[in-house]
């Protein structure tokens, strides 16, 4: 039998394929030279003072500035203490909305009690809360949590819903052909099930909270990095502020690096589909 | 005459719409499977076969009648009635292994005994060496054989089917219907089998309830007298099947037209 020829794309047109898999060399190159030209840009914008330092200053008085914050432990107590005030801020959200976002996804009940709230507060701009927690709570970290709070807490509880609704219903209905109870399948399946999608939920939520403990610490602190950003404002220090930003920058990178990594290591069962 | 494992009788059904009316889905319909009887239901699409599936399992209530397991009136789901859907209903999380043991969850069976059913099972659908395997890893054909011997696993009265060969392509559907015959002649648990694939249901039934388009009811009971043991290629250009199945056929085609010119 003879073999019908394979129709073949042409190989250089097979990086811009529809969802077609690239080499992962090209996939890594590709992101890695797009920064390596910004950084190139900046370096010739700045050394050929075609933009003025105020403006934006080189990479290397960045760099230099790095090095004055870490030699004096100004770096390491801003990110120490963002880092604590993001962590309660956004566990106090994620402990209360786990739970009721649950009950939202499950129980028509407690959908039709919870999200008229939630959606009304939802488009209420957080930052516009920061007078008034100032005056319920003051200028201390119970203020920031409040701010990280109202910011994350109002997003996430819809988003788990949406995780737990995702749950096919044949799963749960094939659990009560096993004679299990509701509060069984509750547990052993639906939450088993919703995992995956609660997991991501936390990564893109906990990136929500670093924007809005910028903006908790833009106003009234003492520490932090969003304060050090705030206070080189008033200096013109355009290289502490890009410096603060790229610290951000880099630890929301982390933290969402080790959400995607523990992902594949917990969920190895999750169906990848591009 | 024994008592019917399985009896439905009377059964109404109607759904409420969007707009707040009622509408009739199954209609006044009875029927009954005897101790070991593999019997099919077919009818044209959105006749309310699978509702009635559903009812029996449990999963809905109906509007009126009653449904018996073994003369018991069933007012839930339990484990006297195996359910295999149409979808892929194995949980993603838990190996074949665990899936099928899951099914074993409340039966209160010792440790022991629960693995003797599990590997049992496991070999009786062919899936030995992929007991430590995960759903994500296996193919449709082989997931229904999952949730076949998942469905067998606690033994029960009665298993319904709801067109678990559906999303199945047609060499892999002719497999499972074969590995179907094999499970069921080795030990004969009582089978509902909704499909809509008239040859499957003269493969593998004794007796075949063709439904009416909606609001369905039963529009004529066929007894498939062709001998067993049975095989796809026995059955092959035999006369009584071909002649069988133009009888259904044309029942159900009846019906089509009807429910189109509604």
């Amino acid at each position: 039998m003879a073999e019908a020829p394979v129709p073949q794309p042409h190989p250089r047109s097979r990086l811009l394929e529809l969802r077609h898999e690239i080499p992962r060399q090209y996939y890594i190159g590709a992101g890695a030279a797009l920064i390596a030209l910004i950084v190139l840009a900046w370096v010739l914008l700045t050394t050929l003072g075609i933009v003025p330092h105020i403006f934006l200053p080189s990479p290397m008085s960045v760099w230099q500035e790095l090095i004055r914050q870490i030699q004096m432990r100004i770096l390491w107590q801003d990110v120490s203490a963002s880092l604590y005030r993001i962590t309660v801020g956004w566990l106090l959200s994620t402990l209360l909305a786990v739970p009721i976002g649950i009950l939202m996804g499950n129980f028509r009940f407690f959908e039709g009690l919870f999200e008229p709230l939630v959606d009304l507060v939802r488009y209420m701009p957080a930052v516009a809360f920061v007078p008034l927690t100032i005056l319920w709570l003051g200028v201390g970290d119970g203020q920031k949590f409040a701010i990280l709070f109202i910011g994350t807490f109002f997003q996430e509880v819809l988003l788990i819903m949406d995780n737990v609704k995702n749950v096919p219903l044949d799963l749960i209905q094939v659990s009560y052909t096993f004679g299990l109870s509701k509060w069984e399948i509750l547990w052993h399946v639906i939450l088993r099930a919703a995992m995956p999608g609660i997991w991501d939920t936390f990564r893109i939520t906990l990136g929500w909270a670093w924007t809005y403990l910028v903006v908790a610490e833009l106003v009234a602190a003492n520490v932090g990095l969003g304060y050090r950003i705030m206070r080189a404002q008033r200096f013109l220090e355009t290289e502490t502020i890009i410096l603060g930003i790229l610290v951000i920058g880099v630890l929301g990178l982390i933290t969402d690096y080790l959400f995607k990594i523990s992902y594949k290591r917990l969920f190895p069962w999750v169906v990848q589909s591009r | 005459m024994t008592t019917p494992k399985l009896q439905v009788q009377n059964a109404w059904k109607s759904f409420p719409t969007d707009k707040g009316e009622q509408v009739l889905a199954i209609q006044d319909l009875s029927l009954h499977i005897q101790p070991n009887e593999f019997v099919s239901l077919v009818g044209p699409s959105g006749c309310g076969k699978s509702t009635l599936l559903m009812m029996a399992a449990g999963l809905e209530m109906l509007s009126q009648g009653e449904i018996r397991v073994d003369g018991r009136l069933i007012s839930g789901p339990g484990p006297d009635r195996g359910v295999v859907f149409q979808t892929y209903t194995l949980f993603p999380w838990l190996t074949v292994e665990d899936n099928i043991r899951f099914a074993l969850k409340k039966s209160g069976l010792s440790r022991e005994r629960q693995d003797e059913l599990v590997q049992h099972h496991i070999r009786l659908v062919g899936l030995g060496e992929f007991s430590q395997a995960h759903p994500n890893q296996l193919s449709g054909g082989m997931r229904q054989r999952v949730a076949i011997a998942r469905a067998l696993v606690y033994r029960p009265q009665i298993l319904l089917m709801d067109e678990p060969f559906g999303a199945l392509d047609a060499q892999t559907r002719m497999l499972m219907q074969e590995l179907l015959l094999e499970v069921w002649q080795a030990d004969r648990t009582t089978v509902l089998f909704i499909t809509h694939d008239v040859e499957e249901a003269i493969l593998l039934s004794d007796r075949i309830y063709v439904m009416t388009a909606r609001p369905g009811q039963i529009k004529d009971e066929i007894v498939v007298d062709l001998p067993r043991p049975r095989g796809l290629l026995e059955t092959e250009g035999n006369i009584r099947f071909t002649e069988l199945r133009r009888q259904v056929l044309s029942l159900i085609h009846s019906e089509a037209q009807r429910a189109m010119s509604l």
